[in-house]
């Protein structure tokens, strides 16, 4: 039988959402035990929210000045001292999970499947290649630890409403001190998080300036979506890179994604495949955005958008 | 100080990939062939520290089979000193590919391996990560701001939640990120001079490397098609059939 080990993400005490993705994927293995270890200075509020996600058994709180924030190498070899007795470590492919999992795999000298999709055996999976235009089966070997990194958009959040016990464990790994955290400048917003929001208004290069992507924030807001942006309108300044959705920024899959001047490269499709509902707004009737559209208006935006503001 | 560039040949971004009707890969005949463009941002990056004096040797090196070396030219022809060719038939897993390039840093000793975060075929986002871990170094994936000075490197990198500031002392990985940097154009007369710089082979088997390919990829689908969706006139009409659709 499986023992799945769950890496908790969380930032400023507050557990990432992507977490108790993770655990739907570990159900999906039928296994015996879901635990989930939290690395912090002071794991305690973190590990009380990851013991509320049903289907969770334990809790593992690895207090450590040293993980304040969290650096991959300093994570890296506590992980994969408690990995030891887990048949499956998993963590999100979010940029903590893409940064550390491939850490805790080297030290274990195994494989690392990322980006899971989908489950088909304990060691048979599915992942995306090729920007997501193939979807590969991956068998892997049984007799030794499986990493893996999450697709988030696959997996729906495992429910709150379990109460797992709180265990403190300490950890004995030497850690290096070879890299130093000097700071975070988050593009923190109001609005509600891109990778988790059921609705989602993305703005391209067709929106034209910073000044005029107020019309997506509008919209936005009317709907209480949160805003993405294509690769070009990073590129072009309108918006910071953490709006960015494709295969190089952000994989979402909202009940609702409108498209606003987006001609729909392959890389930014890639993004939002999984969506529920693909609405695209755009001048260019042959953009390409417009083959996998559920709902298509080709027109001017800054015609098209104030009017679905007064509509909606 | 020298730099080791980790630069691996993949199907050309631009390339819509298809799904062979057998289900045993990717159609590859014929495709066209490119560097990875996060490796290329890779060596720009090298290219730029060379240019102000901080680097003084900038190597390319990949894990390829033997047709690969116009490849590896290309890397010399944008301004790389020199190449390391380690020739395997077969594509290799991130775990092993980070196990060769750790021989090549054993006998390089290079400050900085550059490479870019993830390459456009597998997608995994692994080998920068295992190879710091298996040289027991800093990392810093996703960079898009890169700064040296006095045997550190300040690396601002994308994070979710925003930009991040690492502080690493060198040697160290760094794995690139889009907004690093734009790589140049290579310039015919450069093209000539690539042709003589040095392009160093190794067979894989000589390296003693313990193979880590422990995956098996058994079956390649396309991915789900979405069905053919409808279009509408205007916003009255768009507001009501995501009303019909329970959306709004």
């Amino acid at each position: 039988m499986s023992k799945v080990l769950i890496v908790a993400e969380h930032l400023d005490g507050q557990l990432n959402a992507a977490t108790a993705k993770c655990v739907s994927a570990a159900k999906a293995l039928n296994p015996e035990a879901i635990d989930i270890v939290v690395l912090a200075a002071d794991p305690a509020a973190v590990a009380a929210q990851a013991a509320q996600i049903e289907g969770v058994s334990r809790v593992l709180a690895i207090a450590n000045p040293a993980n304040q924030n969290a650096i991959a190498q300093v994570l890296a070899p506590q992980v994969a001292e408690v990995a030891k007795s887990y048949s499956h470590v998993f963590g999100p492919s979010t940029t903590f999970g893409k940064d550390l999992m491939p850490c805790v795999a080297a030290l274990l000298g195994v494989a690392q499947v990322s980006d899971l999709m989908a489950v088909d055996a304990p060691y048979s999976f599915k992942r995306p290649m090729y920007a997501g235009n193939a979807i590969v089966s991956v068998e892997a070997p049984a007799d030794q630890i499986l990493v893996a990194t999450v697709r988030t958009a696959s997996w729906p959040a495992a429910a709150q409403g379990g109460n797992a016990a709180v265990e403190t464990v300490s950890v004995n790994a030497a850690l290096p001190n070879h890299t130093r955290f000097v700071k975070l400048e988050s593009g923190a917003s109001d609005r509600p998080d891109l990778q988790s929001a059921r609705r989602v208004v993305s703005g391209g290069r067709g929106v034209g300036s910073e000044d005029n992507f107020r019309v997506i924030y509008q919209l936005a807001d009317k709907l209480g979506a949160a805003v993405g942006a294509s690769r070009a309108a990073v590129d072009a300044g309108y918006v910071p890179n953490d709006m960015q959705v494709g295969q190089t920024g952000k994989i979402i899959a909202p009940e609702l994604y409108i498209a606003v001047g987006i001609s729909g490269a392959i890389q930014h499709i890639t993004g939002i495949k999984d969506a529920g509902t693909i609405v695209a707004i755009n001048k260019d009737p042959d953009a390409p955005i417009f083959e996998i559209a559920d709902i298509g208006l080709v027109g001017d935006l800054f015609q098209i958008l104030p009017e679905l503001i007064d509509h909606s | 100080m020298k730099i080791l560039v980790a630069y691996k040949r993949v199907i050309d971004s631009d390339v819509r990939v298809q799904v062979k009707p057998d289900n045993s890969g990717v159609v590859s005949e014929g495709v066209k062939l490119s560097a990875n463009p996060f490796d290329d941002i890779a060596l720009e990056e090298a290219l730029r520290l060379r240019d102000k004096g901080i680097a003084t040797e900038v190597i390319v090196a990949t894990i390829a089979p033997a047709d690969a070396q116009p490849h590896l030219r290309n890397g010399l022809a944008m301004g790389a000193n020199r190449a390391v060719h380690v020739v395997s038939d077969q594509p290799v897993q991130p775990l092993t590919a980070a196990r060769v390039l750790l021989k090549l840093v054993e006998k390089e000793q290079p400050d900085i391996v550059l490479m870019g975060k993830q390459a456009i075929d597998d997608d995994a986002s692994q080998t920068g990560q295992m190879l710091a871990t298996l040289w027991q170094r800093p990392q810093a994936t996703f960079a898009s701001q890169v700064e040296i000075a006095d045997g550190k490197a300040t690396v601002v990198r994308e994070v979710d939640a925003g930009l991040e500031t690492l502080e690493v002392d060198l040697p160290a990985v760094i794995t690139t990120d889009l907004r690093l940097n734009k790589p140049r154009f290579i310039k015919l007369p450069d093209i000539m001079k690539a042709k003589s710089k040095p392009l160093e082979t190794i067979a894989l088997a000589d390296l003693g490397v313990a193979s880590a390919d422990t995956l098996k990829t058994t079956h390649y689908a396309p991915p789900a098609q979405r069905s053919r969706g409808v279009m509408v006139k205007d916003a009255a009409e768009l507001v009501a059939k995501l009303k019909e659709k329970g959306l709004l």
